[in-house]
């Protein structure tokens, strides 16, 4: 984004960034920014809260009064929260499918009720809600010993592969729990703690890591500090 | 360590690229009359658009009244849901136009653009080529202000 400045200013743009990594912007230093220590993922701070977001505006619009190069920090810090966002997993009841494959299964009709009243999904990079219990069923395999070489992937791509399956939970979710929006991250952390897609996932992960697949391929199934 | 912070201490040792100085555009207009637009880093497109590749360096076109957009980015890093939540978390489109309603910028822009994070450390293609060639579109739409988001 401070690089977007850079070269939108020279065109003679003014510009202000919502800077979210501060040692970032202050060794690149575009024109205005707004250093907001909020959630990565979440530059104007809190989902569904029109007075906080407009109030980021505010803070980043005025910085446009300024007569030199500037980088102010928003009043107001908000940590990701890591604990886990309370959401009951369907539960599982055939014993002839990996737990998993049901549980994905499971969790399709509030895929379907998100799809139809977001207009959207962010499902569908290389695979749709429809491949995503055959993904899963290959990675619970890697897991277990099957390889990556001779198993192949549907979608093939592992890190498009895991956002897919990721999303499709995290969609699923948000459709099963009420109250104030979760936390940034604790909808990650659900997904990779408390579910089985999720452990299934990490446990190919560290199959592929031992398997000595190349390191892109792996590594970027999960975030890195996982 | 938490994943923010871990991302945070990651950035902090990686290059970037260095400008030896800052351009900088004083509004021609007060902010009351600015036409504003955004851009985002959050690789957010339609879902008839080309998906962003691992190494997109391009930018896709968001007209001012699309809001199914669909989040292309290919870093598993952040928070995702905040935006399945709310479009406005990265992409305050709502916001802004709430903000020219009031007359607290003069209005919207009828385009805005979405670039994707996930990009090489020097960012040479985005400053030489895509970069340039977004400014340009914003210069063609009358643009004066840009809000620029990060994800």
């Amino acid at each position: 984004m401070s690089t977007l400045a850079h070269v939108f200013e020279a065109a003679g743009l003014s510009t202000v960034v919502l800077a979210s990594m501060r040692d970032v912007v202050e060794r690149m230093l575009p024109p205005r920014a707004l250093y907001c220590e909020f959630p990565l993922g979440r530059p104007l701070g809190k989902p569904a809260d029109p007075d906080f977001q407009r109030d980021v505006l505010m803070h980043a619009l005025a910085l446009l009064e300024a007569e030199a190069p500037v980088i102010a920090d928003y009043p107001e810090v908000i940590v990701a929260e890591e604990v886990p966002m309370a959401c009951p997993v369907p539960a599982l009841l055939d014993g002839d499918l990996p737990p998993c494959v049901e549980e994905a299964q499971g969790l399709r009709a509030a895929y379907d009720r998100a799809l139809a009243r977001r207009g959207v999904t962010s499902v569908g990079r290389v695979i749709d809600a429809d491949g995503v219990p055959a993904a899963l069923e290959v990675l619970h395999r890697w897991g277990r010993g099957s390889t990556w070489t001779e198993d192949p992937l549907p979608g093939k791509n592992t890190i498009a592969v895991c956002l897919d399956i990721r999303t499709y939970y995290e969609e699923a979710a948000l459709e099963l729990v009420d109250g104030p929006p979760p936390g940034g991250r604790q909808v990650e952390t659900w997904f990779y703690e408390e579910t089985e897609g999720g452990r299934t996932l990490m446990a190919a992960r560290g199959a592929l890591r031992d398997q000595e697949a190349p390191f892109p391929f792996w590594f970027y199934m999960a975030p890195g500090h996982r | 360590m938490s994943g923010d912070q871990a991302m945070r201490d990651l950035a902090a040792g990686m290059p970037v690229p260095e400008f030896e100085t800052t351009a900088f555009t004083t509004p021609s207009v007060p902010l009351g009359e600015a036409r504003v637009a955004i851009v985002t880093s959050a690789a957010l497109h339609r879902p008839s658009d080309d998906s962003f590749t691992a190494t997109d360096t391009s930018f896709r076109t968001l007209a001012a009244g699309d809001r199914d957009l669909m989040l292309g980015h290919w870093s598993p890093n952040f928070d995702r849901a905040g935006l399945a939540i709310d479009l406005n978390v990265a992409y305050p489109i709502d916001r802004l136009q709430e903000l020219a309603d009031e007359g607290v910028v003069g209005e919207v822009a009828p385009r805005h653009f979405s670039f994707a994070g996930n990009q090489p450390d020097t960012v040479a293609e985005i400053r030489l080529d895509s970069g340039p060639a977004c400014a340009a579109e914003l210069v063609a739409d009358g643009v004066d202000v840009v809000l620029l988001t990060p994800v």
